[in-house]
């Protein structure tokens, strides 16, 4: 099984975290979502994202966040969702 | 604020929540998951974003002012409309220009001279709930704040003014989120419950409460389990002080009574007028549209508008006007009547009007001295207005202060309307909020007008800072051969000489005597060559008070010297307790205890030392034994340092072998343990390390060659060095070892500092297994110290450890060649004997001040094993040994 790697752009976060999820089909061995342009997240986001955490649950696929800020690191062990990924620099 | 209705709150509000349907519970849930979402978002905003939202924010709220002014009045039908919308206008422009340029985010102070920066921390999620007096502005004023520290906010309003306050919270948020804050950042419970509030006062998500309502929301808060800020409840007293300026004074009271229909809780509840002034205080009132009730009407208004069972003020009269209250009454009244006032005879629950009224009725009271008024307001402020606000009307500074003293309001007004002067920014400087803290008494934890810094988490971000040090030795030090000739340009007309038998038999004092400036009267006063005694001091004291003495020569060892030290002390200020001075410090410039200052006599201290180790004519310390407890005090400051030190070898010269040994190795331990100090500095460090060059270099010569002239000189200056050393960066565990071992077994200071001296310095060298707090050190350098001093010897290696090593052999050379023993156990003490003694030893050493600036910090266990190494003998002093990892 192999990654798979996303770029995720700052003005489109929701968008591209849906089409990771609908992508997303459990033949992946890991997806890693790279947030390196993204400076910042809103409350938008944050849904998507722990919507996308639960599909890749769902589907046993490992998702991994590269080149998250620390400000939105943080951001996501306030709302409890760095938990559900692993982070990779 | 109490009304009655808020009142029965306090047992009415449930903290349980099994009650709650599970519906209410997940909407509950999707409130704070909402608002938590918010938060997180919101953490990322800068400054400037933040800003930005504000004064829209604020632009918003002073536009719709009147608006929502109108809707509280009408949904709550208390207070006066026109007030409200200036309550709406205080709490945006007023908190705007409070807060505008202060920052929130990142560094928000900093204190470069203290080398600390503070900085923000969002609370996160706020529960607040808000009163039905001041519901709209309480509403903007929460709202702006939130937003200015970047939290969000889940608002729970009272039911009766639901309606207008969560039309502002919309006004609020919309223009938020217009602006940029995050979705989500504020939102009002609908249809809001107690069995809400007691919900989302315990939701683990919640990160404070902010309960601005009756005690029984306040204390339903602090007992949630959550950080709290609660307003407490008000009964404001007023002094009308007879200096008064009156015509100011009345126009204040009225203008703050009938503020919004007295509903603002810091408002006049009590007024005690001085009697001097009390008709003419009252006739102004009159004039200026109060009606003044006599005793029947007083009655009638009592019965009205409080609550016979509870003695609280009577709901259905909050807010309302003063015609009103007086038709409730029966009282026949002009129409435009603003201000019912009611003269009271005492206050509590038999002057029921003594009570906190959120109406325009007044009570006075006529007092007939400032300790009748005084009292009277204390009154008043403890029957139920502990810790909110106060009054006082006066041009006496001396009254104000007293009354600010005695009573207990986190505002006290002074000269200005108590209402509109509480919320701040207004008549003074106190900070704008529509939330008065008020202090234990209130049962709140601040007594601040709650603002933007109470919805933050300050961190303060406090950095190293470079801890001033000092060095401090005689003004004048003279030093080598014949320098006591030195003497004679120190001008005096009573000299004493403190000296030892001995040394006046040895001919030492008429030495001195004859360098003694011309026509000065010389006493001598001889004194046991012993540690001194009380008696000593006092005989001593008594020849320098007798004499009128301008000088004192000490001529001797640490002892004399140290008698002398604490003779000067008592004869400049006989009032200093010496076991008072002598108490215990742990860093000399915090110490509690001060040395005087005030001097009845001066006198010049010369210090002559006559041995080559203590160099106590340079130390600021001196011992003093009192015989009569079995005490022994140690004085430590730098006041008692002598003003002159004169090193002549010459007085060393006839020292027996033994005493040359001794002394020279308690120079050499106070170089090597003021060298590697926690208090050490490169002033010191220079002093330790010359001091131990000469100690290694001199000693030896000046003990198999005592006649040896430069090597005597050499040896004395190095113990004049060596204490310059240790004066300022004190000695370490070796010392508290020698100190109590000493002490038990009657062996010589120096002898004793010997048996540990290796031993020591191995232990110092190691790993410590704990370390010492030191603010003066950066790392743990003692290893590295010693392979310095090591390196100075030329005594070799390549590692730290191999030149520790070295440095410990070289010591023990020196000890073997000085004739000391290698061990306790040479000294003849049985096993036995040691065994029994070493639990004490290691307390006695444990409680010695000296191994406070030690580098490493002894434990109980360590100290043992240290004295059971110094018994086995000098083999054992191995770096890296035992128990001791080596550093490298």
């Amino acid at each position: 099984m192999n990654a798979v790697f996303l770029n995720i752009e700052e003005t489109r976060v929701v968008q591209a975290l849906r089409e990771a999820g609908e992508k997303l089909d459990g033949r992946e061995g890991e997806v890693v979502l790279d947030f390196s342009s993204v400076r910042r997240i809103d409350s938008n986001a944050l849904p998507a994202i722990e919507e996308l955490a639960r599909i890749a649950d769902e589907k046993s696929v490992k998702v991994a966040l590269r080149g998250v800020n620390v400000d939105i690191y943080k951001v996501l062990k306030l709302v409890k969702l760095s938990r559900r990924f692993s982070f990779v620099n | 604020m109490v009304t009655t209705e808020r009142v029965q709150e306090r047992v009415q509000i449930p903290l349980a929540v099994e009650v709650l349907s599970a519906e209410r519970i997940a909407y509950l849930d999707g409130l704070v998951r909402q608002a938590k979402t918010a938060a997180a978002v919101f953490t990322q905003f800068t400054q400037e974003e933040v800003d930005r939202i504000v004064k829209a924010m604020v632009l918003a709220g002073l536009e719709q002012a009147q608006h929502l002014a109108r809707l509280a009045v009408e949904e709550t039908r208390l207070g006066v409309m026109e007030d409200k919308v200036l309550k709406n206008m205080v709490a945006t422009e007023f908190v705007y220009n409070y807060i505008k340029d202060k920052r929130t985010v990142g560094i928000i102070r900093e204190f470069p001279e203290r080398n600390l920066v503070e900085m923000a921390e969002p609370i996160g999620v706020i529960f607040s709930l808000t009163p039905i007096t001041n519901p709209t502005s309480t509403v903007l004023f929460k709202c702006i704040m939130a937003i200015k520290t970047r939290n969000a906010v889940i608002f729970s309003p009272h039911p009766k003014a639901w309606h207008c306050c969560s039309e502002a919270v919309r006004i609020m948020y919309e223009i938020a989120v217009k602006h940029g804050a995050p979705e989500g950042v504020f939102t009002c419970l609908e249809t809001p419950t107690l069995l809400d509030n007691a919900f989302l006062m315990k939701h683990k998500d919640v990160g404070l409460i902010d309960a601005t309502g009756g005690p029984g929301v306040v204390k339903a808060a602090y007992s949630s389990g959550k950080p709290a800020l609660g307003v407490g409840a008000g009964n404001t007293p007023v002094y009308l002080e007879r200096t008064a300026d009156l015509n100011t004074a009345v126009v204040d009271i009225i203008v703050s009574k009938t503020f919004d229909n007295g509903t603002i809780c810091a408002s006049e509840q009590t007024v005690v007028i001085d009697d001097e002034i009390y008709e003419l205080a009252l006739k102004k009132f009159a004039d200026l549209g109060a009606h003044v009730c006599n005793e029947k009407e007083t009655k009638q208004l009592e019965r009205t508008v409080i609550d016979p069972q509870t003695g609280f003020m009577q709901p259905m009269a909050v807010g309302q006007k003063a015609t009103d209250i007086a038709r409730f009454a029966g009282l026949a009244v002009k129409p435009n009547t603003k201000l019912l006032i009611a003269p009271i005879q005492g206050v509590g629950r038999e002057h029921p009007l003594s009570v906190e009224k959120l109406f325009p009725v007044l009570a006075v009271y006529r007092a007939k001295s400032v300790a009748e008024a005084l009292r009277v307001c204390v009154e008043v402020n403890h029957a139920g207005g502990i810790g909110h606000t106060a009054v006082i009307f006066s041009r006496n500074d001396e009254i104000i202060r007293k009354f600010g003293d005695v009573i207990n309001a986190g505002r006290i007004i002074v000269n200005s309307p108590g209402s509109v002067g509480a919320l701040g920014a207004v008549y003074n400087d106190l900070v704008p909020t529509f939330s008065f803290g008020c202090g234990t008494g209130g049962g709140n934890s601040t007594t601040d007008n709650v603002n933007i810094f109470h919805y933050l988490n300050i961190k303060r971000l406090a950095r190293r800072t470079q801890t001033h040090m000092w060095f401090r030795v005689p003004n004048q030090i003279y030093f080598n051969m014949n320098a006591v000739e030195n003497l004679r340009q120190f001008p005096s007309l009573s000299t004493i000489i403190v000296t030892s038998p001995l040394l006046e038999q040895m001919g030492h004092v008429d030495i001195v005597r004859r360098h003694i400036c011309p026509k000065t009267h010389v006493h001598v006063q001889v004194i046991p060559d012993a540690e001194p005694e009380v008696k000593v001091i006092t005989q001593g004291v008594e020849a320098l008070n007798f004499y009128k003495a301008d000088q004192i020569i000490a001529l001797g060892g640490g002892s004399v010297i140290d008698a002398a030290k604490i003779m000067k002390l008592k004869y400049e200020s006989p009032e200093a307790d010496l076991e008072y001075l002598a108490a215990p410090f742990l860093d000399l410039r915090k110490r509690v205890v001060q040395y005087p200052t005030e001097k009845l006599n001066r006198a010049r201290l010369i210090a002559i030392s006559t041995t080559s180790g203590t160099g106590s004519e340079v130390t600021p310390f001196a011992v003093l034994t009192d015989k009569a407890s079995g005490r022994k005090v140690t004085l430590a400051d730098y006041s008692l340092t002598p003003d002159v030190a004169i090193v002549d070898p010459q007085f060393v010269m006839s020292m027996p072998k033994g005493l040359t040994a001794d002394t020279g190795i308690d120079c050499l331990t106070h170089a090597l343990e003021a060298g590697v100090s926690n208090y050490a500095s490169p002033y010191t460090d220079s002093s330790a390390m010359q001091a131990i060059r000469m100690v290694f270099k001199y000693l030896p010569i000046a003990y198999e060659h005592p006649q040896d002239e430069e090597a005597r000189c050499m040896m004395h200056n190095a113990a004049c060095i060596a204490a310059m050393a240790f004066s300022n960066a004190s000695v370490g565990v070796n010392h508290a070892l020698a100190h109590a071992f000493g002490a038990r077994f009657g062996v010589a200071h120096g002898r004793a500092n010997a048996l540990m001296l290796p031993h020591v310095i191995a232990y110092n060298a190691a790993v410590p297994t704990k370390f010492m707090a030191s603010p003066y050190t950066k790392g743990y350098v003692a290893h590295k110290k010693y392979a310095t001093v090591s390196d100075l010897l030329g005594l070799g290696g390549h590692t730290v450890e191999e030149k520790v090593r070295n440095l410990i052999q070289a010591t023990e050379q020196l000890l073997d060649q000085l004739g000391f023993p290698k061990s306790i156990a040479e000294l003849g003490i049985s096993r036995e004997e040691f065994q029994r003694a070493v639990p004490e030893l290691a307390s006695i050493a444990f409680d010695d001040p000296s191994w406070r600036s030690n580098p490493r910090m002894p434990l109980m266990t360590e100290l043992v094993e240290l004295f059971w190494k110094a018994y086995e003998g000098r083999g054992v002093a191995k770096v890296g040994g035992t128990s001791q990892k080596q550093l490298v």
